[in-house]
């Protein structure tokens, strides 16, 4: 591999670039999904291809190939180089990357059992007992399983002389029950809802889930919805469950963070961003117990958002973003690093796969820990309401204005659950929001959720992000708005 | 590693693409080497695109990417089982490889009662959909034509961003009973959002034929939309009379198109469920689905090979049809009308070239029409609340206007909460249905359309 990546460097320096970067990238992936007792999903594919960025006459251009040859690969660089040299057609400025070391290494992200060495008929045989086990519940008129597995081979190299290889093996897994009734169609997923969750992690992601205990529970769950009462709308306390919080979390601190974002370079598609530049160290964004990175690093856990070096070549790092509520930083690449005052990148450039171009992504966006225990935050709420597992999410193009719905909700009457209630949701202005964040749950209670499927980037790209939460409790927020007036 | 049996080229020009003949080749290699396996049936997709796309921010292009790709994905059926396997290498030991992981997935499980043998050959009426000035644009083309569109946005102070993209892609599907079909085609896209101090709008065209827009065009009408919308005034949310752009009612709509899928009432998770054949949505809604449609793209069999039937969806607001894969079909007994997704899967089929009927009415004339409303550009971020009455929640973006009196102003963004089904019901006017294309839905045919009882819920804070 590194002589294809040699091969593409020296086309590219010869063709005229100033800079090039390259990956090859190696792709497999498993995915098995049941549905009412059968198999539905059941297929495995590979991907084996080159992509090489680079600079000329001040400008981008990137461009992919499958054909792993020597012609092919050379062929790809001087085309990378051609539409660098179209894209300066249409420049205002040079693009100047920060510095950065050249780092030869290699890495493999941790796992105890490889995911693709179980025998698929271990996994099926768990997927379709779960199934079978939902489906024992009566009410319920859909069951669904899932499982996922990649390994990621990357090799990268760049012209200021890195060469780093990285192997990463993902894991994910979910269940879900779904009750039609009347008029009314109600879900209970688990671990998470949208396919469950998903880690840095091999099989024993899948072995610490306990699918068979937790499938009759959310089957139930499902069925009993249809006679819960329906989550009144008010100004209230609310409480978050971690999943929740963590997709809380990505939407409304993980997405405005992005420098792309905020320097406008996302505003025909994914938006911008209200975090302009001249809010860094001033925007009181959340209250003071509020503290959240963005850390890449295996310390913080095996996240999706967690590896040794991002995809431009800079070392995985732990960015301070809210600390003690005051926002303190963006996710940042070479090229804007010094738009914000920093003499290094982030490190939070990524790319989905060999024929796509690397862009600022979230890596760990993470609130930490806080000091309470789970029960003693519920014996210390009055009235609330707790909101478990999402349903729906939406935040406007700025990421001031959102609005989520939960799968499940319970009413918190003098510091107990009291009744389940139907069809929660939420909303809020984001900063109001996290301003009033007056308690979150400690380190026991918090755990660091997948979200597998953020969108971004034209032509888009599917990225996995990390987001360590606890349950947290939130005064004063507006409840029940997504079925107020229907 | 045996050599490749033919040649993959590296350039995304329309020259490029594998003839035919060669991916039939692929395939034909594919079939054969499967014949010593253990495989009863064998099926092959091969799929190849070249893309390329220009991208702009802050007046300059900030991104500029190309790509080509070749997919071979095989699905065999051994002993009542089936699997799929997809390789980018088309050497005979990868195929092999993958014909062989497609077999020992199918292993793994028990058997599947409900399975099909494959079908046998079939016919397919042509459609074409290959320009090859589309394929043939250049990056040198998309980049005079950003530069001609950024520098109108800084002529009016304004800042211009968005794509300029061009592609071809084309797809064969053979078996071993005899099936092959083959499609190709090609498309082109230009979106630009135009921002003028806090306020933007937006335009977007896409097109097999690259010549069927003017980025110019849409440049210069984003930019005016823009400046109309700067000085946005806060409105109290509720209900309004909206007069909703194609690429609205595109957005919103799109959420319904799995609800026809017989698959989707069979797990009883389609908003159809106990409503076909009754008048749901108002008398001037009529839905087909028809990839034939002069408009659409897409091609003429779905993922098993079947010849897509067009179907007539919606009759005068009463749900009539729904599509079906063979399995689908088979649970149903009716016919199989070319909708199935790749098998094994657990969706089974969707329409997937919804085609609205029109009217004669037209966004000025709604404008012109209503007392007091919202006229809106775009929708963002829809999300589905209730699946049952459809309810989705979304937000208004990059030109949100008041209409008062025929005169039009800035408001700021609106969050909506809205039932499908409702607001279906209350479409008052239609304006000519034409190709519209956003963000969140694939492209449809769909008209603009006046709307009464629009639920706002919240406003943003721009």
């Amino acid at each position: 591999m590194w002589d294809l990546c040699t091969n593409a460097l020296d086309t590219a320096r010869l063709r005229g670039a100033a800079y090039a970067d390259v990956r090859v990238m190696h792709l497999r992936q498993r995915d098995l999904t049941t549905k009412n007792g059968q198999v539905g999903t059941l297929s495995q594919s590979e991907s084996i291809g080159l992509g090489i960025r680079v600079l000329a006459d001040g400008a981008w251009g990137f461009a992919s190939t499958d054909r792993l040859t020597q012609d092919g690969v050379a062929a790809c660089a001087a085309q990378a180089v051609s539409i660098a040299k179209a894209s300066a057609l249409a420049k205002r400025s040079e693009v100047v990357l920060a510095p950065e070391q050249a780092y030869v290494d290699s890495w493999q992200s941790p796992f105890r059992k490889d995911p693709f060495e179980i025998p698929l008929e271990t996994q099926l045989a768990l997927l379709l007992a779960a199934d079978a086990e939902m489906r024992r519940v009566k009410g319920v008129t859909l069951t669904e399983t899932d499982m996922q597995f990649r390994k990621i081979d990357s090799w990268f190299a760049s012209s200021i002389g890195s060469r780093i290889h990285q192997r990463k093996v993902i894991s994910g897994c979910g269940i879900a029950a779904t009750s039609f009734q009347g008029q009314e169609i109600q879900k209970r997923s688990y671990p998470n809802s949208f396919g469950g969750q998903h880690a840095l992690q091999g099989y024993e992601l899948v072995d610490s889930l306990d699918l068979m205990r937790n499938a009759p529970i959310i089957a139930e769950e499902a069925a009993a919805l249809h006679s819960a009462s329906q989550c009144p709308e008010k100004i209230g306390t609310l409480i978050l469950g971690a999943s929740q919080l963590g997709l809380q979390i990505h939407e409304s601190i993980g997405h405005p963070i992005e420098l792309d974002r905020v320097l406008g370079q996302e505003a025909n598609f994914a938006g911008t961003s209200f975090l302009t530049l001249d809010q860094l160290n001033k925007l009181q964004y959340a209250s003071s117990i509020v503290n959240v990175v963005a850390d890449a690093r295996l310390d913080h856990g095996q996240g999706l958002g967690t590896f040794a070096y991002d995809d431009e070549g800079v070392p995985a790092q732990c960015t301070d973003i809210i600390k003690a509520g005051k926002f303190r930083g963006y996710l940042s690449n070479r090229e804007t690093a010094h738009l914000v005052g920093l003499d290094r990148s982030s490190g939070t450039m990524r790319t989905e796969s060999w024929n796509r171009l690397p862009i600022i992504r979230m890596t760990n966006v993470s609130l930490l820990p806080g000091t309470w225990d789970y029960d003693d935050l519920l014996a210390d709420t009055s009235d609330g309401i707790l909101m478990e597992t999402n349903r729906s999410w939406s935040i406007d193009d700025r990421r001031y204005q959102f609005q989520f719905s939960t799968e499940i909700g319970w009413e918190i009457k003098g510091g107990k659950k009291v009744r389940m209630l139907k069809n929660p949701s939420y909303s809020g202005i984001t900063t109001e929001f996290w301003n009033s964040c007056d308690a979150i749950c400690k380190l026991g209670h918090w755990t660091l959720w997948g979200t597998p499927n953020c969108g971004k980037g034209q032509p888009m790209q599917t990225m996995g992000t990390g987001h360590g939460a606890s349950p947290a409790r939130f005064r004063n927020v507006h409840i029940g708005t997504a079925f107020s007036n229907q | 590693m045996k050599s490749a049996p033919m040649s993959k080229k590296a350039s995304a020009a329309a020259s490029e693409l594998l003839s035919e003949r060669e991916l039939r080749r692929i395939a034909d290699t594919v079939l054969r080497l499967a014949k010593s396996t253990a495989a009863e049936e064998t099926e092959v997709h091969v799929d190849e695109v070249a893309n390329a796309l220009t991208r702009f921010a802050n007046n300059a292009i900030h991104q500029n990417v190309a790509e080509h790709g070749l997919t071979v994905s095989i699905r065999t059926v051994t002993n009542g089982r089936t699997a799929r396997a997809t390789t980018n290498r088309i050497d005979e030991d990868s195929l092999r490889a993958a014909i062989e992981a497609s077999l020992s997935l199918a292993h793994s499980q028990p058997k599947i009662p409900s399975l099909l043998p494959m079908p046998g050959k079939q016919r397919y009426r042509r459609v074409n959909r290959f320009i090859k000035q589309t394929a043939a644009l250049s990056a040198e083309e998309r980049a005079r034509a950003v530069r001609r569109a950024c520098d109108l946005a800084v002529k009016k102070g304004q800042v211009a961003a968005g794509i300029f993209s061009n592609g071809q892609s084309q797809s064969a599907l053979a078996n071993s009973r005899g099936l092959f079909a083959a499609y190709r085609e090609t498309h082109a896209e230009f979106s630009i959002t135009m921002q003028e101090d806090s306020a933007a709008s937006w335009a977007k065209a896409n097109s097999s034929d690259v010549r069927a827009f003017d980025p110019q065009k849409l440049a210069a009408r984003a930019g005016e939309k823009a400046h109309l919308a700067v000085n946005a005034r806060e409105l109290a949310p509720g209900r309004y009379t909206v007069i909703l752009e194609p690429s609205a009612v595109l957005d919103l709509v799109g959420f319904l198109f799995y609800d026809f899928a017989a698959t989707a009432l069979a797990d009883k998770r389609s908003c159809l469920n106990e409503r076909m054949g009754k008048q749901l949505f108002g008398p001037n809604i009529s839905i087909t689905d028809d990839v034939y449609h002069p408009l659409q793209q897409g091609a003429p069999f779905d993922g098993e090979g079947v010849p897509r039937h067009r179907v007539g969806l919606v009759d005068h607001g009463v749900p009539k049809n729904l599509v079906y894969s063979r399995a689908a079909a088979k649970a149903a007994h009716k016919e199989p009308t070319g909708h199935g997704f790749p098998l094994p899967n657990e969706y089974g089929e969707a329409p997937m070239n919804l085609v609205f009927g029109g009217g004669d009415s037209s966004v000025e004339k709604m404008v012109a029409s209503t007392d007091r409303g919202l006229l809106v550009t775009r929708l963002w971020y829809i999300r589905e609340v209730d699946p049952y009455e459809k309810v989705m929640t979304g937000m208004t973006r990059d030109g949100l206007f008041l209409v008062e009196n025929g005169r039009v102003s800035a408001a700021r963004n609106f969050r909506f909460n809205q039932s499908l089904i409702e607001m279906l019901k209350n479409v008052e006017l239609l304006g000519p249905a034409v190709r519209a294309t956003g963000e969140e839905a694939f492209e449809m045919v769909v008209p603009a359309m006046k709307v009464r009882n629009f639920h706002f819920s919240e406003v943003t804070k721009f």
